[in-house]
């Protein structure tokens, strides 16, 4: 019995090998067929959270403008008048980074947890596992858009004039969708391997939170120290999303070119490094 | 194997030396053993769950898998899915396999009804085609007055008739079933037995594990006896499982 040969067998019968992964282009096509069910999922997943709490979809809202008064309640008085734009005011200042900040910490914590937090899905059927992280940055999508309608809101309450600029909002959050997702994918890769991830996630958020110029504008913070800080600083793609939303709905000096150029190449780059990097290791993740 | 090929149908599944080993960490340690965390390395034990199965699926066949627990039975399901890798050795299948466990609910949190929709988009089904035939699915599972609740409220048995129902759904060419009947009640391991014969009519291939000897004799036409992961018997239902139970 131990002399036949199976792999021959297997050939002959036009037969493939079981969990081998897709070449890069098909295994897109595959998830491109299969888009319907990432987003289901996602549409599901927000409406049974809001069966979980009172208020529900409200907390979408809620938890940005909630830490925006935070930080506005301890920070506006901390902080110098001198660290933040004369000519904008402080809240919708604030409001702006808080909220554009909100959509990449969910999106990298919740991508992080996509495969690691799905395990009955992917052990009882097999899909191309990028549905996953795909999904989650669908759903964090869904949640942004009443989190831009409520922060225009909040900033028309303080005066700032709507204009025709508002409208180039959404080319940026679309690039920091496409950013996202590859975070969102690199993490969650990562999470598989090592479990660790999940606990320095928060600490990394934090560190990108602070060195984003949230509660204060980095470009005046840094204005007296040598100009290689201020650049190293601008190469957070973080701080970048959120100095373009800032700069389109609040106005403002005009941003340097690095800016725009580090958004559009971060957002590019990361997308494809991340389906790269989960693709690789696609036939690894059922493995418990 | 003294069966002629002729009478046999094309080869569907072919298992060619296939091992698993999984890597878990030991514990079996003194609960006062000092080990700093660089060095937890060491505790990795080896255990190999398959040590080289090779055997041939045809066409039509509905083929019984038996062993005691533990001895690898599950893992080979699951290393014909493709949701574990093989260690060494392959594994060659002429569509992908579906395999229906006894794993947790898909989505514990939502309702039956987005579950049948979710497993079915995962499966590779339209949203229309899922339209089409929830009535059948829902009322294969006989899960009718249900579906509104969440998946975490059902018991073990309906989820698992719900998980069933999903699959068959679809036409499968290779259909694995581990255990996953077990838990349902009589009338329910009647109904999907009489499905898996008509899956077999339809030139499907389906593997069945399962505990139930009676359910193996009257479903299965070959039984495979794995024992602590090598294939000790293949062969005959009834010589195979009377072996078997010599055994024990």
């Amino acid at each position: 019995m131990t002399d036949i040969n199976y792999g021959a067998i297997a050939r002959d019968a036009g037969l493939h090998r079981v969990g081998a992964r897709a070449p890069l282009g098909r295994y897109l096509a595959e998830i491109w067929q299969r888009r319907a069910f990432a987003a289901s999922l996602a549409r599901y997943r927000i409406q049974a959270s809001l069966h979980e709490s009172r208020l529900g979809l409200g907390w979408i809202v809620l938890r940005p403008i909630l830490m925006a008064a935070v930080y506005g309640l301890i920070f506006g008085i901390i902080l110098p008048r001198d660290t933040r734009p004369e000519d904008v005011a402080f809240v919708p200042f604030l409001v702006v980074g808080v909220f554009i900040f909100e959509f990449f910490s969910k999106s990298f914590s919740a991508g992080a947890r996509s495969i690691t937090g799905n395990m009955g899905l992917v052990r009882s059927l097999s899909f191309p596992r990028m549905l996953l992280p795909v999904s989650q940055i669908i759903q964090q999508v869904f949640e942004l858009v009443p989190m831009l309608i409520v922060m225009g809101v909040i900033v028309l309450c303080f005066g700032i004039p709507l204009t025709w600029s508002w409208l180039l909002v959404i080319p940026a959050m679309m690039l920091m969708t496409m950013f996202n997702l590859g975070v969102a994918l690199i993490a969650a890769r990562l999470t598989v391997h090592i479990r660790d991830v999940t606990q320095v996630i928060p600490i990394i958020t934090r560190l990108i939170f602070y060195a984003s110029g949230i509660f204060y504008s980095l470009e005046l913070v840094l204005a007296d120290q040598p100009p290689w800080m201020l650049t190293v600083a601008q190469l957070n793609p973080v701080h970048d999303f959120i100095a373009l939303v800032r700069s389109f709905v609040l106005g403002g000096p005009e941003l340097p070119p690095l800016v725009t150029i580090m958004a559009l190449t971060a957002s590019v780059v990361t997308l494809v490094l991340g389906i790269v990097f989960f693709w690789k290791a696609e036939e690894r993740y059922g493995r418990d | 194997m003294d069966v002629t090929e002729s009478d046999l149908g094309a080869p569907v599944v072919v298992v060619d030396g296939l091992e698993v080993d999984y890597k878990s960490f030991a514990s079996g340690k003194r609960a006062n053993d000092r080990r700093s965390l660089l060095t937890r390395q060491r505790g990795v034990r080896v255990v190999n769950a398959l040590k080289g199965v090779s055997f041939v699926a045809r066409e039509g066949e509905s083929i019984g898998v038996i062993g005691h627990n533990g001895s690898g039975k599950s893992t080979l399901m699951r290393a014909i899915a493709g949701l574990t890798p093989a260690s060494r050795g392959r594994v060659f299948a002429a569509s992908r396999p579906a395999l229906l466990g006894v794993n947790a609910a898909l989505i514990p949190d939502l309702t039956g009804e987005k579950n049948v929709m979710l497993g079915g988009l995962a499966l590779g089904h339209t949203k229309a085609e899922i339209e089409e035939r929830y009535e059948d699915i829902v009322a294969f599972a006989g899960l009718e007055e249900f579906m509104d609740l969440p998946m975490k409220t059902y018991s073990s048995g309906m989820q698992a008739r719900l998980r069933f129902s999903i699959a068959v759904s679809r036409k499968h060419q290779i259909l694995l079933v581990d255990e996953a009947l077990a838990v349902g009640d009589k009338a329910f391991r009647n109904k999907s037995e009489a499905r898996i014969r008509e899956l077999r009519g339809q030139a499907g291939t389906v593997f069945l594990v399962s505990h139930s000897m009676k359910s193996i004799l009257d479903t299965c036409s070959r039984v495979i006896w794995i024992d602590h992961g090598n294939l000790k018997m293949d062969g005959d239902p009834r010589e195979v499982v009377s072996a078997y139970q010599a055994e024990q």
